[in-house]
């Protein structure tokens, strides 16, 4: 609760996070509708291509929100003080990512309203809107934990600030730009294949463009989870050592 | 500090300094423009086999002279955000006391953007070249392609320079580089201006980065064109945003009194 309060006293913080992917949707859903005209494109609308990569992007903010704020607890003292409580490490971590998770919902329903009434259409449906809404709270919650455990590990803002650009550096070497059979650079192809964030785009692309694909939702959802796994395991190991230190 | 010129270089020096001691503070001006540049022309290459797509240059080249634009632009608001915490650690407050020609001190901040920004290029240009990028133009192509991207340098930080002496506060950040990022890719970033459509078109056409922009690209692909355009789009930037770095310097001084 402390955490999602903290998140929404912040409104210098939130109010860009929500709107930067939105403008980024408007520019360059215009910017690189040419790219609807290349031979195998699958869709006539780079809107409707380019919509989940803002669920991406405020995924991305929502991590380096939860990150600085854990941050700002352990530089202030507050973390330690909770290490004299009886509460649990995976509670912590969990109250710590409260913050991030409601953000992300938040974000999530505001592009989902924005892209519909910008005319977006989902080939699934209102079930397909659905599933992405809770893929992309979903992802927010992954890089969430990865925002933690960044904190915890360097136990500085600045470093956490400083690590963001890397968070983003995954998106951008993703398929988020063209689909990966029409990626030209074989080794930019091969990269794009070997990142995971290119799996949970594709997942919520196909929901909108192309339809159920159990296939393209079976690794969003698989590399999702392993990446909410792989964070929280990570904070914990992460939260011990710090605990101890402390 | 006698002499404008002397608080100017004193301030250079003392920036450069800063960087050299907190690499931290260099990473994000060197990192977002090479992130660019990798995801672009990486990632991006196919669009120049859409129809219409007459850049003579490659694709690499294409990309990357946006690039190093937004790599000046950026170096300049990034100092942007030096000023503003050199006002909340009180430095700032005592240069305005100390330094008996305060433009030495606008012009001080600018000369190390610029310093700042040319490792960028340096860096940026080598890894464009080790990506195969071809450069058409000749010696005194290279030298306009990067005398325009020095002036966008210098209005950014004139740019941000007047926000950060308004602000006198990080808290001003995003209104440093917000508009900058979106006045950037407002422009034909990814495909020529022929090729945009709808109201990014209209947009774009009346942007003056789209002029620099073209002309920079001449300048790469050996076809310089619209050159006085893009010049006097330039220093127009650089004259306009030097009268809101002054007035916001003479602003700082009044909050200082």
């Amino acid at each position: 609760m402390r955490s999602v309060v903290r998140t929404f006293r912040q409104p210098a913080m939130i109010i860009p996070n929500i709107t930067f992917p939105l403008l980024l949707l408007a520019i360059n859903s215009n910017g690189l509708r040419a790219a609807t005209h290349l031979p195998g494109f699958p869709t006539n609308s780079f809107l409707d291509f380019f919509i989940p990569i803002a669920f991406m992007q405020g995924a991305l903010f929502a991590s380096a929100i939860a990150g600085i704020d854990l941050a700002r607890d352990i530089d202030n003292g507050f973390l330690n003080r909770l290490a004299l409580t009886p509460m649990r490490g995976s509670a912590v971590i969990l109250g710590q990512l409260g913050g991030a998770v409601a953000l992300g919902t938040i974000q999530a329903a505001v592009y989902l309203a924005v892209g519909i009434a910008a005319g977006v259409r989902f080939e699934t449906g209102v079930a397909g809107a659905a599933v992405l809404f809770i893929l992309a709270v979903l992802i927010a919650l992954g890089f969430g934990g990865l925002g933690i455990y960044l904190a915890l590990r360097t136990g500085s803002g600045e470093a956490v600030q400083s690590t963001f650009p890397l968070l983003f550096f995954l998106l951008f070497l993703s398929s988020m730009n063209l689909p990966r059979d029409l990626i030209k650079a074989a080794w930019f192809r091969d990269i794009a294949t070997a990142n995971p964030v290119s799996y949970m785009i594709e997942a919520m692309r196909t929901l909108v463009i192309s339809g159920w694909d159990a296939q393209a939702l079976g690794l969003g959802f698989l590399f999702t989870f392993a990446m909410i796994a792989l964070a929280l395991g990570l904070s914990a190991a992460s939260l011990k050592t710090r605990m101890a230190r402390t | 500090m006698t002499t404008r010129r002397g608080v100017a270089l004193a301030l250079a020096y003392r920036q450069a300094t800063v960087l050299v001691k907190n690499p931290s503070l260099f990473v994000p001006p060197m990192l977002f423009p090479l992130m660019n540049f990798v995801a672009f022309a990486g990632g991006l290459s196919r669009l120049s086999q859409v129809k219409g797509f007459d850049f003579a240059g490659g694709y690499t080249a294409f990309t990357f002279v946006f690039v190093l634009l937004q790599s000046a632009a950026f170096s300049g608001v990034f100092m942007g955000f030096n000023i503003a915490r050199d006002f909340e650690t009180g430095f700032a407050r005592r240069l305005l006391i100390a330094a008996s020609h305060r433009t030495g001190i606008i012009a001080g901040y600018a000369l190390a953007a610029l310093l700042r920004w040319l490792t960028v290029a340096i860096v940026l240009t080598i890894v464009a070249l080790l990506a195969h990028m071809k450069i058409a133009g000749n010696g005194v192509d290279v030298i306009g392609l990067y005398t325009l991207a020095a002036l966008v340098n210098v209005a950014g930080v004139l740019w941000a320079s007047g926000i950060a002496l308004r602000f006198r506060s990080t808290q001003g950040s995003p209104l440093m580089q917000t508009p900058v990022f979106l006045t950037l890719f407002l422009a034909p970033v990814y495909v020529p201006l022929d090729l945009l459509q709808g109201w990014i078109h209209a947009v774009a056409t009346v942007n003056p980065v789209t002029y620099v922009l073209a002309s920079g690209r001449g300048f790469i692909s050996g076809d310089a064109n619209d050159v006085l355009l893009a010049f006097g789009c330039g220093l127009g930037l650089v004259a306009f945003f030097a009268v809101w770095s002054f007035r916001g310097l003479r602003r700082a001084e009044r909050a200082a009194a």
